[in-house]
């Protein structure tokens, strides 16, 4: 294939990942997107493959084989298990950017030629740097997402973390421009390796200090690094269509890390260097209250003389596998006439747009899922809120109490609603570990248990009743 | 004697980097303008569509895996293809999968009926 044509067809490629992801803009035109992104992706593909100088094709073949093999159970996990698929696919895209650029490092410097020009050499360094790190960042969050043992799920903080975090990036990057001043010298491939042995260790300590709440915030920016890899590895190889891609990626990242930030009040550095687990402890443990409980029976017969129900999910949800539930007692308020919402704050969730997914999955009509800022001036004229399996996002004390680890951090108003009700499995204070005033609000009764029996009960009252209608 | 040459390459050199540069500021300000405006709803999607499109990094792969290079780099280059593919086709279906599910009324037959 001539360059030219491929060229034309990595142009023609760029456009149409251009045209996925503006389809992404409303649910109705987005399957668009993804054949869009297919066409462009099978065409730049074999315009590569197709190009002279390839000319081994047997581990290609093998290869795309042994991905296909892989990524298609990868993409039949549990809609609960997404974040950490998405986390581990951050680290196969941070890999395979690693990988070539040592690949490319190494080649060139065997061909002791000028390959190595200060240009390209950055480059290199900076794709090796971001996807080694990204690599091993996304691992470690994966295996925090996904709870794996030997990966401790709450913050891990020393003394002089970020002493250290910072000295260890400092080593690497003056290796880094070390290497760049003189590509050719004897040394160079040890420092080399060194900068990829630097960026390994960096991504597992940056991720150690971050606990859960923080994950969606993490994955967005490992998002970002995986897509700027991508960007390096276009301006190595001198590749238009690679550095659109990255880019479009990489801005991706950027922007979801902003809405998630945003969303909890919070700085990147802070996410990053706060270890955010660790502020909270002390103000825990203060003064025994006393919730107010309420039976399922008094609660289905508030919710029937409802006219305006709001349900709040949260993570809690998902880890109780209770959406379908959810989706049930939804179906039941909706016959009685009753007007039902879901509000959704947006790091509800381990990723961004987590819990969108989960209800759309359970069948609910997505017309009925209400961003934060969309429901919140409507809560006075809410009948019921019901929490389901949030906490944080509905805790009063980021509106109003300064010494909380929390204040600051927009909310949804539930304790706006005329009646609360709050299911929550046990007594303990939340993911956080901090007090949730809003339950023990005059308004406020707790449904003790665990949100999918709770529900359960509610939907069976409820449906057991309307025989009666 | 190594100064003209030296000036030759990086002559040759100066435009390139530039467009490189001009492509990736240009392509990072539409990416944002069109990010921005996808729809909440569909950040998930929107992830998992991103790293599928973000692992056109096959490219790269492709080129370090297929020609006639010495075997250790060619060895990267095809497990650097291993992992875009697999990013590839997870990420393309399980978006599909994803946006399946989002649907303005209840499946009929199921739920309430105005």
């Amino acid at each position: 294939m001539s360059e030219g044509l491929v060229q034309l067809t990595y142009l023609v490629a760029t456009a149409l990942f251009v045209f996925a992801l503006h389809w992404m803009n409303t649910p109705a035109t987005a399957r668009r997107g993804v054949y869009a992104g297919v066409v462009g992706m099978t065409l730049a593909v074999l315009a590569t493959w197709a190009k002279p100088e390839v000319v081994h094709h047997l581990w290609i073949v093998v290869a795309v084989i042994a991905g296909f093999a892989v990524g298609i159970p990868l993409s039949r996990v549990p809609l609960t298990a997404v974040p950490q698929r998405t986390a581990l696919s951050h680290a196969f895209g941070g890999l395979a950017a690693g990988l070539v650029g040592a690949a490319k490092f190494y080649l060139w410097y065997g061909e002791g030629s000028d390959q190595l020009t200060a240009f390209r050499t950055t480059a290199i360094i900076a794709e090796v740097l971001l996807g080694f790190l990204t690599f091993t960042g996304s691992l470690m969050a994966a295996g925090k997402l996904q709870e794996v043992k030997w990966i401790p799920q709450r913050p891990v903080t020393y003394p002089l973390q970020n002493v250290i975090n910072v000295g260890l990036l400092l080593i690497a990057a003056t290796l880094g421009v070390a290497v760049v001043l003189q590509p050719t010298a004897a040394w160079a491939p040890a420092a080399f390796g060194a900068v990829i042995a630097l960026a390994l260790t960096f991504g597992v300590l940056l991720i150690i200090p971050i606990g859960g709440a923080d994950m969606p915030t993490v994955i967005a920016i490992l998002n970002a690094y995986a897509g700027l890899a991508a960007v390096a590895m276009g301006f190595v190889l001198d590749n238009k269509l690679l550095i659109t891609a990255g880019a479009l990626d990489g801005s991706s990242g950027l922007i979801l890390a902003i809405i998630m930030c945003k969303a909890m009040n919070r700085s990147f550095t802070n996410v990053l260097f706060g270890a955010f687990g660790q502020v909270q402890q002390a103000k825990a443990g203060g003064e025994e209250r006393l919730y107010k409980a309420e039976s399922v029976e008094g609660a289905g017969q508030v919710l029937e003389q409802a006219n305006l129900v709001v349900i709040i999910p949260g993570y809690g949800m998902a880890v109780a596998q209770a959406q379908h539930k959810v989706r049930e007692l939804y179906d039941q308020l909706k016959k009685r006439g009753i007007t039902v919402k879901f509000a959704i704050h947006p790091v509800a969730g381990r990723m961004p747009g987590h819990m969108n997914v989960l209800l759309a999955e359970a069948d609910i009509p997505y017309t009925d899922l209400v961003e934060m800022d969309e429901i919140n001036p409507d809560m006075p004229q809410v009948d019921v809120a019901l929490v389901v399996g949030a906490n944080d996002v509905v805790n009063p004390a980021a509106r109003s109490d300064k010494g909380s680890p929390i204040y600051g951090m927009p909310i949804i108003d539930a304790d706006r609603a005329r009646t609360v009700f709050a299911i929550k499995r046990s007594k303990n204070p939340g993911f956080a570990g901090i007090d949730n005033e809003l339950y023990f609000s005059d308004k406020t009764w707790m449904l003790f248990g665990d949100a999918k029996n709770v529900i359960g009960e509610l939907v069976k009252q409820m449906s057991g009743g309307s025989g009666m209608h | 004697m190594m100064l003209p040459e030296t000036a030759a390459a990086a002559a040759a050199e100066t435009p390139d980097i530039w467009s490189q540069i001009f492509v990736f500021v240009l392509a990072t300000f539409i990416g944002l303008g069109v990010i921005r405006r996808v729809s909440r709803l569909l950040h998930t999607p929107l992830m998992s569509i991103t790293n599928a499109i973000s692992a056109i990094a096959v490219v790269g792969a492709i080129l370090v895996a297929g020609p006639e290079y010495p075997v250790e780099i060619r060895i990267l280059g095809s497990i650097a293809v291993f992992a875009s593919m697999t990013n590839i086709v997870s990420g393309f279906l399980i978006t599909e999968r994803m946006l399946k599910m989002f649907k303005t009324q209840p499946k009929p037959g199921e739920g309430p009926r105005p």
